[in-house]
């Protein structure tokens, strides 16, 4: 088997991943929603309405399709287009697995384990901006304008702390950038020195203040609750997709699961040790390396799965912010917050070894 | 063969999408081919096997300076009909600085000598770990210098933009 048909498969399976964990994540944003609101939520379709997500996708489909006779046709469409696609192409560089070997030869359950890979993560974070920022203004409508112009003055000032929170990530792993350099490196080594758990060797144990400034700022670069003001209904009538309708309106939207699929990916990666987990070292004695591969995938998507019901946790529990309050929070709270760590990171490094 | 294949096809990416910036009459078209554009260096310098080079280049002005660049001209709301005439006289002075540009430009392109393209070499020069050393050894003071003329810049943009007290 070549590694380009091996790499083929594994994008196009991670490409039905994210598209059907996205596609399930809005029926269980709806059943979390109904569980913290004490109600049942959606029932009908199917047996406790595991339909609901195609019912939904066929009704976004059959839905009008309406575009603003003085809006630029292309860009409104190229902007949710664009939204989507740098959604789907951050996966590329996440590690799923321990290797899988298919006929005696290795294969790394990766996309491309590039030597930027974290890098890599944040520039096409970046580019996330350019979907809602051409959405909201080709639709030529000051709400979708506003909304638009929120969510990038937002995401722009939340890039900022997320890539500082990394850094302090990166000077523990010998500044190695590669996602799977610190997979691996949070699966060796005892914790703390002493307590001697395999693959328990997680940064969040070392970098707590890191992790919280990183959840935030995921929270603010997928525009969720409490971070939600480029969409406030209350006040911006749904924001920059006020204009959109039809499957157009559905790419943004799931764009957005997608997202937090995968910041949910890379939170796991950085800071619960990927696919590690206590044991790991026993039972990958014990078994074959197919079955280990499989269980480490399976040991990442629980820790996926429980930080999208986080989002989500979140986002039925706490209302927004005001917008001053958002950009307070961003610049004179994260921001010193997150250089602190890492100089305090380096100085402990420094002086006290590793 | 396929690295040479590659690199014309990128040349030609980074001059046609550099011309339809200029070309383009809608702003917002140009701030957009010249996204394009910057993605087709990057694509450059993967080439070179400089792969931080590339993704800063995408961070730093794909993400960042070219959202700004956007953020003016969806906010100035600069269409086609509202650009304002220009004056004979500017068009006159236009004309001749940017002739005297393109003498300039040509004068040097006049001393280079054009090469058969040759495939980069294989190195780890390009990556984080060796500019971040050649970075903070034997360019350390140029890389600080920057780094403060970065902050006096920034501190007096705040100043600029802080609000008189009255």
């Amino acid at each position: 088997m070549s590694i380009i048909l091996f790499k083929v498969i594994l994008i196009v399976l991670i490409f039905l991943i994210s598209l059907g964990l996205a596609a399930y994540a809005t029926y269980g944003e709806r059943k979390v929603a109904a569980f913290l609101q004490d109600r049942i939520g959606p029932d009908r379709a199917g047996p406790f309405g595991l339909l609901q997500p195609i019912a939904d996708g066929v009704k976004m489909f059959l839905k009008e399709e309406i575009i603003p006779t003085v809006s630029d046709k292309f860009l409104f469409i190229l902007g949710p287009s664009l939204f989507m696609m740098t959604a789907l192409m951050t996966s590329a560089v996440i590690p799923w697995g321990t290797p899988v070997s298919i006929g005696g030869q290795n294969f790394n359950l990766q996309v491309a384990d590039i030597n930027i890979g974290i890098l890599y993560v944040l520039g096409v974070v970046s580019l996330g901006v350019y979907g809602i920022m051409l959405g909201g203004w080709s639709s030529n409508n000051k709400y979708a304008l506003l909304g638009a112009i929120r969510a990038s003055s937002q995401m722009i000032s939340y890039e900022l702390a997320m890539g500082m929170s990394v850094v302090a990530i990166l000077l523990m792993t010998d500044g190695s950038l590669s996602l799977n350099a610190i997979v691996e490196s949070q699966g060796e080594g005892k914790l703390y020195g002493f307590i001697n758990v395999s693959g328990m060797n997680w940064n969040v144990f070392y970098q707590p203040i890191a992790f919280i400034i990183f959840l935030i700022t995921a929270f603010a670069e997928c525009n969720r609750t409490p971070f939600d003001l480029p969409e406030s209904e209350s006040e911006l009538i749904g924001g920059y997709h006020t204009e959109y309708s039809s499957m157009k309106l559905g790419l943004y939207l799931f764009a957005e699961y997608i997202n937090m699929f995968i910041s949910s990916a890379i939170i796991a990666c950085l800071f619960f040790g990927g696919y590690n987990f206590p044991g790991i070292e026993y039972l990958s004695n014990h078994l074959p390396q197919n079955v280990m591969s499989l269980i480490t995938f399976v040991v990442l998507f629980g820790k996926i799965l429980f930080f999208i019901f986080f989002f989500m946790w979140v986002r039925w529990t706490i209302p927004r912010f005001r917008y001053d309050q958002l950009m307070r929070l961003g610049w004179q709270v994260l921001m010193p917050l997150a250089i602190i760590n890492v100089l305090l990171t380096g100085a402990a490094i420094t002086f006290f070894g590793n | 063969m396929t690295s040479e294949i590659i690199f014309y096809f990128l040349a030609a990416v980074s001059v046609i999408t550099a011309l339809m910036v200029v070309f383009s009459k809608n702003p917002i078209y140009s701030v957009m081919w010249l996204i394009a554009c910057f993605f087709s260096i990057a694509g450059h310098y993967v080439m070179l096997n400089a792969q931080f080079l590339a993704i800063v280049h995408i961070i730093v002005y794909a993400g960042a300076i070219m959202v700004l660049m956007l953020f003016t001209v969806m906010l100035l709301n600069l269409n086609r009909e509202s650009e304002p005439h220009k004056s004979l006289l500017t068009k006159g002075i236009a004309t001749v600085t940017g002739g005297m540009l393109f003498l300039v430009l040509l004068a040097a392109m006049r001393s280079t000598q054009l090469g058969a393209y040759a495939s980069p070499e294989a190195s780890d020069a390009g990556f984080v770990q060796k500019v971040g050393m050649v970075l903070f050894t034997d360019y350390l003071l140029p890389f600080e210098m920057t780094s403060v003329l970065f902050i006096s810049a920034m501190i007096g943009a705040v100043v600029l933009a802080k609000k008189e007290k009255h």
